[in-house]
């Protein structure tokens, strides 16, 4: 059994009388501790999948199950709760929060959604800030470090809930060539570390080619899965 | 909670100007409700002490029937001896009162030899009534407050009109409950001014010459005058009179005494339930006020802050708790007015004593006005601003709460 298994999943959107299908029966299966990259152009429903994955949006059709739970129907506290404990969010834009330290935008998952103890807080956090590298950086706010390091920041916040799974929706766009595959690396070490499978879209090339798994989305439909590093091309 | 406090306090210094011009608007509010309170208070507790501490005292025992037609003086509406025996005897018995004074209240005529005018008498016992307005005295223009028998007070504005000084003798004629007329000759023992401005045409004797003047031949009043310790305990010592007071029946099973407190018998309560109505509405200018601006920052404050929302939201934070945030981020801006507020408005009221600002009531000139603000009176005030400061927070908080995540961060 899977991490993620769809199953002819389908996202409709309904603007006034026109109806877009972003999605149209889509399968696949994702193994723990993965390292998958959803690829295609704009509009082919990436980051519509990784909004479902995520819980942040409901199929029209199809079932979806993460870490073993229906997640096609969550009601919408079901949904953070869920959120809170399984999943790990990383943005395009980083999206720290800018009146709060790295250190105390790392801990935010585990004082306000988790709601751990002082100590264990102070665990996780620290252990996170030495794996990503930021650790100098502790009490410094968003606006004073780079784009690279906000980066590191939200991949360390992603992962401080101990989450079987981190989403990363274009998590290199905002970033230099160099910066972008330092993440990525940051990425594959942590999966490594920590056994969180990471799933991400894009569609820069370079990038692409550091994932283990590549689904290819064209029209909202799955039209490729490569396997790299060990696994055997199939398309 | 302290880290929401926490988050809350850094989004207030984040948008810097903001806070501190809706806290600054808040601690106007509370400044000038905080000013109006206490010196429109002082106004009033100063008038109603003039009113009660000079004329009426506190509260006032009639025979039932006569203050309906108290503008008459009815002699034949005054308790009897033995009904003034039971009063006393439970007016002795009460802890809360001061001090009570009987009076024969009767109208009159006054004439100096040559010209002759109206009057209206209040036969007193001098000392038991100085004790119980002891501001009579302050009243006295002229001459002494401590009446002797054979002695009047009289009002100055009969003394002004008819030319009559301390130390004259003139007479006063009335009539008695049977019709028939009788004189005294009194000398002029004081000048009275009248509490509430000209026109005021109360004298005073002694009770004795009253009664001599109306042919009494055993002692009945017109009304008992009561002073209490503790004049915030009115209302209840008036109902506990009342109640004190019900068993006393006629022969026709009907209450024989009458009992009110001062608000029933001054026009002046009716100045002071304004000052009262003006105060409420200037509370609810204040209510008005931080509920407009708190409601208009936090509604900015969700809208600046949409992709945050949906970010905390996507990571697992409850709806509840983001509710929570926005709620204790208006709560703060209020406590931060109204913590401002409070000391400036303390610091004005103490500038306003310290510059001795004087002002006239009735005959009373220069009453230096004393504003006072009482602790409870600052709370009370707080607590509608910091209550109104998170009502004004709860929209744009449920707002925040109930956000899709997804439509959230797409926000832009």
């Amino acid at each position: 059994m899977g991490l993620i298994t769809a199953e002819s999943v389908s996202k409709e959107y309904r603007t006034g009388e026109i109806t877009v299908k972003a999605l149209k029966g889509v399968s696949f299966d994702i193994e723990p501790a993965a390292f998958v990259s959803f690829v295609g152009p704009s509009g082919s429903g990436k980051t519509t999948l990784l909004n479902l994955i995520g819980c942040l949006d409901k199929p029209t059709d199809g079932q979806l199950k993460v870490a073993d739970t229906d997640v096609s129907d969550l009601g919408r506290k079901a949904s953070a709760e869920f959120r809170g404990s399984h999943i790990g969010f990383i943005f395009q834009d980083f999206n720290l929060m800018p009146v709060l330290t790295v250190y105390e935008n790392i801990e935010y998952p585990l004082l306000m959604v988790q709601s751990l103890p002082p100590a264990e807080r102070r665990e996780r956090v620290g252990k996170l800030l030495q794996g990503v590298g930021m650790a100098d950086q502790r009490n410094k706010y968003s606006d004073q470090i780079s784009g690279g390091q906000k980066q590191r920041v939200a991949i360390a916040r992603a992962l401080v809930t101990n989450p079987k799974l981190v989403l990363a929706d274009e998590p290199t766009a905002n970033l230099d060539s160099g910066t972008a595959h330092a993440v990525i690396d940051l990425m594959k070490k942590m999966r490594d570390e920590m056994g969180t499978t990471f799933i991400f879209s894009t569609h820069d090339p370079k990038i692409v080619s550091e994932a283990e798994i590549i689904y290819r989305l064209e029209d909202g439909m799955l039209v490729g899965k490569s396997v790299q590093s060990g696994g055997s091309d199939h398309e | 909670m302290n880290n929401l406090f926490k988050i809350a306090i850094r989004n207030l210094r984040r948008y810097k100007r903001r806070t501190l011009l809706t806290a600054s608007l808040i601690t106007i509010g509370v400044v000038f409700v905080l000013v109006f309170i206490s010196v429109s208070g002082s106004f009033k507790a100063m008038m109603i002490g003039q009113i009660t501490d000079s004329m009426l005292g506190h509260v006032q025992v009639h025979r039932k029937g006569y203050v309906a037609s108290i503008d008459n003086l009815p002699l034949n509406l005054n308790l009897m001896l033995p009904m003034l025996k039971k009063l006393e005897k439970v007016l002795g018995a009460q802890e809360a009162i001061e001090a009570y004074s009987p009076r024969i209240k009767f109208g009159g005529m006054l004439s100096n030899f040559v010209e002759t005018t109206n009057i209206r008498l209040n036969g007193v016992y001098p000392d038991q009534e100085l004790k119980t307005v002891p501001l009579l005295s302050s009243r006295i223009s002229d001459g002494k407050a401590l009446l002797e028998k054979g002695e009047i007070i009289i009002p100055a504005l009969l003394s002004r009109g008819m030319g009559v000084k301390l130390d004259d003798v003139i007479v006063i004629v009335a009539t008695n409950k049977d019709g028939s007329v009788n004189g005294k000759q009194f000398r002029v023992a004081g000048i009275i001014e009248s509490a509430t401005g000209p026109g005021g045409r109360d004298g005073y004797v002694h009770i004795e010459d009253a009664m001599e003047v109306l042919r009494m031949t055993e002692m009945e009043v017109s009304e008992v005058a009561i002073r209490l310790k503790d004049f915030d305990k009115l209302a209840s010592f008036t109902d506990t009179l009342e109640g004190l007071l019900a068993g006393e029946v006629n022969k026709q099973g009907k209450s024989v005494f009458e009992v009110h407190n001062w608000e029933k018998l001054s026009p002046f309560y009716n100045i002071a339930r304004m000052i009262d109505i003006m105060t409420f509405f200037v509370k609810l200018m204040l209510i008005a006020i931080v509920l407009i601006s708190i409601m208009n920052v936090m509604i900015m404050a969700v809208y600046e802050r949409i992709r945050e929302i949906g970010t905390i939201a996507a990571i697992g934070t409850l709806p509840g708790k983001i509710l929570s945030m926005f709620v204790i981020e208006g709560l703060c801006l209020g406590i931060l007015g109204t913590l401002s507020g409070c000391i400036l408005g303390v610091v004005i009221l103490w500038l306003i004593n310290m510059a001795k600002i004087t002002f006239n009531f009735g005959q009373q000139t220069g009453l230096i006005l004393s504003a006072t603000i009482q602790p409870a009176d600052l709370a009370i005030i707080s607590g509608i601003v910091i209550l109104v400061s998170v009502i004004a927070s709860l929209q744009p908080a449920i707002k925040a709460s109930r956000m899709e995540p997804i439509v959230a961060l797409r926000h832009v």
